[in-house]
């Protein structure tokens, strides 16, 4: 993991042991990462970082911060990183949530809506789609997984850098240790929250962001419908011949959307 | 020695391109299943059991797979019930039940029936269920050894506590534990924990001084788990015996070699047992620990070669299924019979591998995995079932007194005391000549 630029930080927080990356100053931005892991310092994090404090708390059981046994559910592991948030004093924080990190930043919108000064959401998992599946990432080779994560692999330089070439066996373990943790607070209802759409109801005004690419074929786009109504002011863009990592895939237009949204 | 007969009942017919293309049993369609076939199959599988009954075998040993044309019975308990009803006089040893999948009170209930039915010649096996097992019945593998633990523990429980009862636990919840189903065997059946080398499985064994098989393993492994087994029985303040170890063998018999071994090639029909399903089904995320994933790697490779054989081919439409039926018949099957994984001839040139294992292992239990699937016919079955039990079994009988291998029956798992300096005595024989 590339993080010349950024420090990881071990602390005690609400009553369990986290690790998170830090970077930058001012205002800080709370970023939640995806079912895989945190996939590295990205470039669109580190532009952000010139700017805002950037924060990504690297999920309890997925590798770094230990498994934490009472958290078993997504809604779980939101009211854990509210807590997290009273303490640090990062309330207030503009929070982004990627795919599982997207269902995590809802759920936690869901229930405290006021904690948060701003939501995104990119290509969120949480809401079953009301057409097409979220892609089973337990039921085949994690490559096959990544591949279809983009809309095209090759042309993706940061995908490339960051996933192309042979599995390593520390990447091999880092994606183990994330897929294990998913699935088990994830495994069934998949990637989703029945009540979510509801619940969301409490986050009706909240600033809302969602970025998505037109060529999701992990999360299909049309669960953004759904988080719309939900989220009445919720505003979609999405991204033209993108798939489910327009951070990485067009990250330029990202950056200019997520800017503009930012509190 | 209990000496039993096993084999996975497959739909044969599957077709072996399908599989091969596919690199795998689990995952081939069902749309290949024609019902009168397997129906017919269940029945035959059933008549053989009741013939190894009428040969003198001990033992008869089920197992239970989902989705996967590699065994029929998905739902071992039932055949299991018409076995309870259909036998006299053999044990009916299950190899065993995936907790984790299972509504562990409905599950005290059915085999408390087997064992009442067959008048308590139920021999029960807990198992955590292959990766795919939890992929096929849709639990998250990641509570596959909490479940496996707790559904355990209550099945003991609603076996030989009066009810009713409540039970709450992390995984299960009951209001009204009252079975009206109790096993004749008492405290509860006699248990066997079938594995493939899970150093936590031989722990877990011992623990509950409970024998423990090894299925189809490589021996140096196997002894390995036998010596886990036997140092955790020491801590538990008894020694190991035969008692506490079975082994499940490929061996199938015929009249010529040339026979056995045309006979021998349907156990790689299709892959066989490497091919039974791909690594992302076998290892679905969090099933295992990452210490036991290594461990089962090693297990399942060659020893000579290093070559994983759990499998390794990726599926496609790329597969070239005439090579592959070439490979699997040619190399894998020479390396399967090299290796000792198939024993496959005449009687003759069959026991001194079986006097191998016997002197190496000292197992008190040895299954033998019969020939099915592929082309088997049931008289090609049968007859290898028939040779085994007039030249083989009678002398498996003798050396097993020669060499002291006692079975549960004999002797007590657990019941064998620590040498009075406290050390444990060995349980196997790792410098037994190979035959």
């Amino acid at each position: 993991m590339a993080k010349s630029d950024c420090k990881q930080k071990t602390i005690a927080a609400a009553g369990a042991e986290l690790s998170y990356l830090k970077a930058g100053k001012g205002k800080p931005v709370l970023v939640l990462h995806e079912e895989l892991g945190n996939p590295g310092w990205l470039a669109w994090q580190r532009q952000l970082a010139e700017t805002r404090k950037v924060i990504v708390p690297l999920h309890p059981g997925f590798g770094v911060s230990p498994r934490i046994d009472w958290i078993r559910s997504v809604g779980d592991l939101a009211n854990y990183y509210a807590q997290v948030m009273l303490e640090q004093d990062w309330v207030g924080a503009d929070v982004i949530g990627f795919s599982f990190g997207g269902w995590i930043a809802a759920e936690m919108a869901a229930q405290n809506p006021g904690q948060f000064a701003s939501l995104t959401l990119v290509a969120p998992m949480g809401i079953k789609p009301p057409q097409g599946v979220i892609r089973d990432l337990f039921e085949a080779p994690v490559e096959q997984y990544l591949a279809a994560s983009v809309k095209d692999p090759a042309s993706s330089e940061e995908f490339a850098s960051l996933f192309g070439g042979a599995m390593t066996p520390e990447q091999f373990e880092h994606f183990q240790d994330a897929t294990a943790e998913a699935a088990r607070l994830a495994w069934q209802p998949y990637m989703n929250n029945p009540a979510l759409y509801y619940r969301l109801g409490l986050a009706r005004d909240l600033p809302t962001l969602m970025l998505w690419g037109k060529d999701d074929a992990i999360v299909p786009v049309s669960a953004a419908s759904l988080y719309q109504d939900a989220i009445r002011d919720a505003k979609l863009v999405l991204f033209k011949d993108c798939g489910h990592r327009p951070e990485i895939e067009q990250t330029g237009k990202f950056l200019k959307k997520l800017a503009n949204h930012l509190s | 020695m209990h000496i039993a007969t096993f084999t996975e009942r497959p739909y044969g017919p599957v077709p072996e391109e399908e599989v091969i293309r596919n690199a795998s049993f689990f995952g081939v369609s069902n749309r290949f299943l024609d019902p009168v076939k397997a129906g017919a199959l269940f029945n035959r599988y059933l008549d053989e059991k009741l013939y190894a009954e009428e040969l003198g075998f001990d033992g008869v040993m089920l197992n239970e797979h989902h989705a996967n044309p590699f065994t029929l019975g998905a739902v071992m308990d039932v055949e299991a019930a018409i076995l309870a009803r259909i036998t006299r006089r053999v044990k009916i040893s299950l190899m065993g039940n995936p907790l984790p999948v299972a509504d562990p009170l409905r599950l005290a209930e059915e085999l408390a029936i087997i064992d009442m039915i067959s008048g308590g010649r139920l021999v029960t096996g807990w198992v955590r269920g292959a990766g795919c097992e939890q992929i096929a019945n849709n639990i998250n593998p990641t509570y596959n050894r909490e479940r496996f633990d707790e559904a355990h523990d209550f099945i003991l429980q609603a076996w030989t506590r009066d009810g009713p009862w409540r039970y709450e636990g992390k995984h299960y919840e009951y209001r009204h534990v009252n079975p009206w189903a109790k096993p004749i065997q008492k405290p509860f059946p006699q248990t066997w924990i079938p594995s493939l080398v899970s150093p936590e499985t031989a722990v877990f064994a011992a623990r509950n001084r409970y024998s423990y098989i090894a299925l189809a393993t490589f021996l140096p492994p196997t002894m390995e788990m036998w010596n886990l087994y036997a140092d955790t029985a020491a801590e538990e303040g008894f020694q190991a015996g035969p008692e506490c170890f079975g082994y499940l063998q490929k061996v199938v018999c015929a009249d010529t070699e040339e026979e056995a071994h045309e006979l021998g090639k349907n156990y790689v029909y299709g892959g066989g047992q490497p091919a039974f399903a791909r690594p992302e089904w076998m290892f679905p995320a969090g099933y295992n620990s990452k210490a036991a994933t290594k461990r089962l790697a090693y297990a399942l490779s060659d020893p000579e070669t290093n070559e994983a054989v759990v499998s390794g081919k990726q599926a496609g439409s790329g597969v070239d299924v005439t090579e592959t039926r070439r490979y699997n018949n040619e190399v894998l099957y020479e390396s399967l019979l090299r290796n000792g994984q198939i024993i496959a001839g005449t009687p003759d040139t069959v026991l001194p591998k079986i006097r191998h294992i016997l002197q190496a292992l000292r197992p008190g239990i040895f299954s033998i995995w019969h020939i099915e699937g592929g082309s088997t016919t049931q008289e090609q079955s049968m007859r290898s079932m028939k040779l085994l039990a007039d030249h083989v079994l009678p002398q498996m009988r003798e050396w097993a007194r020669e060499l002291d291998l006692p079975a549960p029956d004999e002797v007590r798992p657990g019941s064998r005391k620590l040498p009075p300096s406290g050390q444990r005595d060995p349980v196997c024989d790792p410098g037994a000549r190979a035959a």
